[in-house]
């Protein structure tokens, strides 16, 4: 057997030169980098479905919470989210037309494809913007929300149609008016007031018979929500006590409270993304312009910070079906 | 990317001219695959629904299928998977596919445990 030693010149392991995954540094850095945040957002969604496990006979269904387009009325479910999805994987076909266009040093061409992704991801982000301020303020009607924490609907017994909170409330005058900080006697404020409160809707419940309260339990055929008689709504009206229009962190009007915080935490959690992935794609966008990557012989800063886009776009595909369509 | 580029997709049943006409045709199967998604989501054929696999609805498993279908071609052609190295591929995609499925694993099944005892045991009450 002979013993050989490294002259330092042929490429070996111990010698330095190699490169076994066949990637430069910063390439290989930013695919750690996404491997560790993909584990994040798989800690959210596995968690999100944990909750919605745990309470599978009680969760709200996505596609009557989200129904609404941007300057139409009526019901459209689905719509607006699959134009966003749309938006965001044109933005990563541009990102990748980029990339090429950087292999071919083409520096025009980056320049426009960079300048499209950058749009995309601003029309993605004003999407969520306004999906977001539709989900805060609500758009159903607004629910009862009993001292258990259970959300009450409320249906027409005849049609079987939703009705809104404001239909069927007695309008009773009262003075009562938001409290403002400068009038509390220790500075408190509300943060809101209910169009109507408590008592006229109770009110206005057992004056129209009609009225029948629909709870949150899922029925058999899953795809609706169990409606009471009339006696048993009664009865349950007893345990009245808010009125919740829109969601937040504590109160949800479309029906399990855990539903808007995993909405605002995940969908908020990839926004953060999208949002820092359109300042990053802006810095690039004026390097090409400035022609610095020209100057440094390749565009391989361009294909890593594409690789953060598509990740990003790879992300909302999977936020898009857990919580839209599953 | 340095190793040339691999311009075809199915297993080699499709092969493409360019690298730019393969994203062209990429972005084509994610729509397709997109709005397959988006139409099983608004009628929601009762076939799909009222069937069940390992606990959960066919129609929810379709879903689940065709984002992963989705996810392999965002990153093997959008982010170029398919012309990395293997060792590259394999740290940077099994180690996530498999800690996730573990997870998966434990947490789903511990929910479903959670809801057994909590519900069919009768131990919550909602109204006090």
């Amino acid at each position: 057997m002979d013993t050989t030693i490294a002259t330092g010149t042929e490429e070996n392991v111990w010698g330095g030169g190699n490169r076994p995954l066949g990637a430069s540094y910063g390439k290989l850095m930013m695919w750690f980098f996404l491997l560790s945040d993909a584990l994040t957002f798989s800690g959210f969604l596995v968690s999100y479905g944990f909750a919605r496990f745990k309470f599978i006979d009680s969760w709200p269904i996505a596609d009557e919470v989200f129904t609404h387009i941007p300057f139409f009325h009526g019901e459209y479910p689905m719509y607006y989210v699959a134009f966003m999805t749309f938006i965001l994987i044109m933005s990563s076909v541009t990102m990748v037309l980029a990339v090429d266009a950087g292999h071919k040093m083409k520096q025009n061409k980056v320049i426009w494809y960079m300048f499209f992704t950058i749009v995309g991801g601003l029309i993605f982000l004003g999407s969520q913007a306004w999906e977001w301020s539709t989900f805060i303020k609500g758009e159903s009607g607004g629910a009862i929300e009993t001292k258990g924490g259970r959300i009450l609907h409320f249906v027409d017994s005849n049609t079987g149609e939703r009705i809104a909170l404001g239909d069927f409330a007695k309008h009773s005058p009262s003075e009562r008016i938001r409290l403002q900080r400068n009038e509390g006697t220790w500075f408190q404020s509300e943060g809101y007031l209910p169009s109507v409160s408590v008592k006229e809707v109770v009110d206005g419940f057992n004056a129209t018979p009609n009225v029948v309260v629909r709870t949150e339990t899922t029925d058999e055929t899953g795809k609706g929500k169990v409606v009471l008689s009339r006696d048993e709504s009664i009865k349950t009206m007893k345990g009245a006590k808010y009125v919740v229009e829109g969601a937040n962190l504590v109160h949800n009007e479309y029906g399990h409270r855990m539903f808007a915080d995993f909405f605002f935490f995940i969908t908020g959690f990839h926004g953060f993304h999208v949002f820092t992935g359109v300042l990053i794609n802006m810095i690039i966008f004026f390097n090409v312009v400035l022609g610095t990557y020209e100057r440094r012989g390749h565009y391989e800063m361009v294909e890593k910070v594409g690789l953060y886009w598509h990740f990003v776009d790879l992300v909302w595909v999977f936020v898009f079906t857990f919580f839209y369509l599953v | 990317m340095a190793h040339g580029q691999n311009l075809a997709i199915f297993r080699g049943r499709l092969k493409f001219k360019s690298n730019v006409q393969k994203i062209w045709g990429v972005l084509v199967l994610l729509t397709i695959v997109t709005v397959v998604e988006v139409f099983l989501g608004i009628s929601r054929p009762a076939i799909f629904e009222e069937h069940h696999f390992l606990g959960m609805k066919l129609l929810n498993w379709i879903f689940i299928t065709l984002t992963l279908v989705k996810g392999y071609y965002i990153t093997w052609d959008f982010m170029h998977m398919r012309d990395e190295k293997s060792s590259l591929r394999r740290a940077a995609i099994w180690t996530p596919v498999f800690l996730a499925s573990y997870l998966i694993f434990i947490l789903l099944f511990e929910a479903d445990y959670v809801h057994n005892v909590l519900f069919q045991g009768g131990y919550v009450k909602w109204n006090f």
